[in-house]
């Protein structure tokens, strides 16, 4: 099948998916030549597209004023418009192409892969794919034809950049091909996060707290803990959403990217969308009563217990320790 | 402003450890306690706050078997007017493109200024918003964290993006949203809440009362197994009682310059 890959962009560089889209889509198709779509406007665009000429061995360039933010609901069309019949094509699975993939589907008629991770196999027209569940607790295998087009949204991270690739692409420029460019849905504006009290992307210690909290008022154990380190609070996702600590505090995908030292997760699972907040290698313990929570194949140290016992003896020892 | 809210059953992960059967080809379902979808519920829970602003009704609707009545009853307990149940043994294998064809013939047969979805659910694809907007041909925003009336016929809604940062837009009427966790609190709902629904009518509608057929629900997307990957060694795992455990970390902890 012909493959393509959407790559997204933004202030004149691609983003870092862009090369694991072309090496998921390599073990798609293996030796196959994969074309990329890049949308936008202005010179920023040309930029993009000359940046990826080395990763895939064909760029479609569309540039179109409308097209200078991506609005899902215009790419859509877009899309829907450019791919020939039963293509395939690869979206990074991030806010964008979760906003793009679904739809993207059921207007080419084809079959919609959310959040792989892995190609298990490719027979014939049958692609065998792993995804994650229950919030990365468990794995499976999925399978689907791809007789009728497929678009597969790729978790960023899952594969990796080939960054000696070389497949000297030439830029094709379809920008009068982009069809109708009417749509229900307006952009407006972005509005950025506002900056907390503490800025934990420049702490060298966290201590970072998840749902295994389970009340606000046992926060006061994470509160003391850090300050007997000397380290800083921040969160995972549903304690934000709970309230009980600032959005500035949380780490994950859909908040602050951090760069600590060292981490110690207390009651929190280890969601995708977490880790992908932590980034520079640190030292992380993770400390959950759950022994099958996912953090612990990713953590150096993992002790099975519950953090509201457990904290306030470690805090204890550690102001012993200091005193 | 008439409001459907698209609902769903699931394990409740807060409640339980996602295991593997004894089989290793499915999760172990004993035990397993079920509740409504984390993300839906905070879809219902804005629904009604709309509705209590401009007027008009929720209705909360759910691909599901006898026992997703329960959810139904549990989210009109916290102030959805309506609750309908689309039940069919044909159902059972849909994936979510079946889902999204059945909530379309369903929505089809009301009229609704605004559907709701959570963002995702326990199968983590975020897909069934999507596909149902782009099947009825109505505008579409995911992961919304803001709804504001502006105007008669469209909302302003934020999405969150990466980094934290809010993509505000805005959205003509009728549309399709994908609610993301935090968008509000949703309110506690009592026993009181829910015996006061027990014997509330929960029409059932079967797929041919949706005039849709095996074909339009058939799976084309087939999950083969479930399995637990091999993580390589994962964590060193700091055992014994607490007091050994605690000064291992400690030194450790020291090691790394994790104590000040």
């Amino acid at each position: 099948m012909k493959l393509f890959a959407y790559i997204t962009h933004r202030d004149g560089t691609a983003d870092d998916s862009a090369q694991e889209l072309a090496a998921a889509a390599a073990q798609i198709a293996p030796g196959e030549a994969v074309t990329a779509i890049v949308t936008g406007s202005g010179e920023d665009l040309q930029t993009v597209c000359d940046q990826i000429t080395s990763s895939f061995s064909e760029v479609i360039k569309v540039d179109s004023s409308e097209l200078g933010y991506p609005n899902g609901e215009l790419i859509r069309k877009v899309l829907t418009n450019l791919l020939p019949e039963n293509a395939g094509i690869l979206i990074a699975h991030n806010t964008f192409g979760m906003d793009l993939g679904p739809g993207l589907s059921i207007k080419l008629g084809s079959v919609f892969l959310a959040d792989v991770v892995g190609i298990d196999k490719i027979d014939g027209d049958q692609l065998t794919v792993v995804r994650q569940e229950f919030g990365g607790q468990v794995s499976t295998h999925v399978q689907c034809s791809l007789a009728a087009g497929a678009v597969i949204n790729i978790r960023p991270g899952s594969f990796a950049a080939d960054e000696n690739a070389e497949a000297g692409g030439s830029v094709t420029d379809r920008s009068g091909d982009t069809g109708d460019l009417t749509s229900g849905r307006k952009f407006l504006e972005l509005v950025e996060a506002e900056v907390g009290d503490v800025d934990i992307t420049k702490e060298d210690v966290l201590i970072a707290v998840g749902r295994g909290i389970e009340d606000e008022d046992n926060l006061e154990i994470v509160e003391e803990l850090a300050e007997a380190m000397g380290a800083a609070v921040a969160c995972s996702r549903p304690v934000v959403d709970a309230k009980w600590l600032e959005k500035s505090r949380q780490v994950g995908t859909s908040g602050l990217t951090v760069k600590p030292k060292v981490y110690l997760a207390c009651g929190i699972s280890g969601s995708f969308q977490h880790m992908g907040g932590i980034k520079g290698n640190p030292f992380v313990v993770a400390i959950n009563k759950n022994p099958k929570a996912p953090i612990f194949q990713v953590a150096d140290v993992g002790i099975v217990t519950d953090i509201l016992d457990f904290l306030p003896e470690l805090t204890e020892k550690i102001e012993e320790i200091s005193s | 402003m008439e409001i459907l809210v698209c609902v769903t059953r699931v394990p409740d992960t807060a409640e339980n450890e996602i295991e593997l059967n004894s089989a290793g080809n499915d999760i172990e379902r004993d035990d397993l306690v079920y509740s409504v979808n984390e993300w839906d519920n905070y879809a219902v829970e804005e629904a009604i706050q709309i509705r209590d602003r401009v007027g008009g009704s929720v209705t909360v609707i759910t691909v599901g078997d006898d026992e997703s009545d329960e959810i139904l009853r549990r989210e009109m307990a916290m102030g959805a007017d309506k609750g309908i149940l689309l039940s069919d043994d044909a159902f059972e294998k849909a994936d979510g493109q079946g889902i999204a064809a059945i909530l379309k013939a369903a929505a089809a047969q009301g009229s609704y200024d605004l559907i709701l979805t959570g963002a995702q659910s326990e199968g983590g694809a975020g897909e069934v918003g999507g596909m149902l907007a782009a099947m009825l041909d109505l505008p579409y925003a995911s992961l919304v964290v803001s709804i504001e009336e502006s105007g008669d016929n469209s909302v302003k809604v934020g999405r969150e993006i990466e980094g934290g940062t809010i993509e505000m837009n805005e959205i003509s009427l009728p549309c399709v949203l994908s609610i993301q966790t935090g968008i509000n609190e949703p309110r506690y709902v009592g026993i009181r809440g829910i015996r006061k629904v027990a014997n509330v009518d929960i029409p059932v509608q079967s797929i041919s009362e949706l005039g849709i057929t095996d074909s339009d629900v058939s799976s084309s997307v087939k999950r083969l197994d479930y399995f637990v990957p091999d993580m390589g060694e994962g964590a060193e795992m700091l055992e014994g009682d607490d007091e050994e455990i605690i000064d291992k970390l400690i030194e450790m902890l020291k090691a790394k310059g994790g104590i000040k």
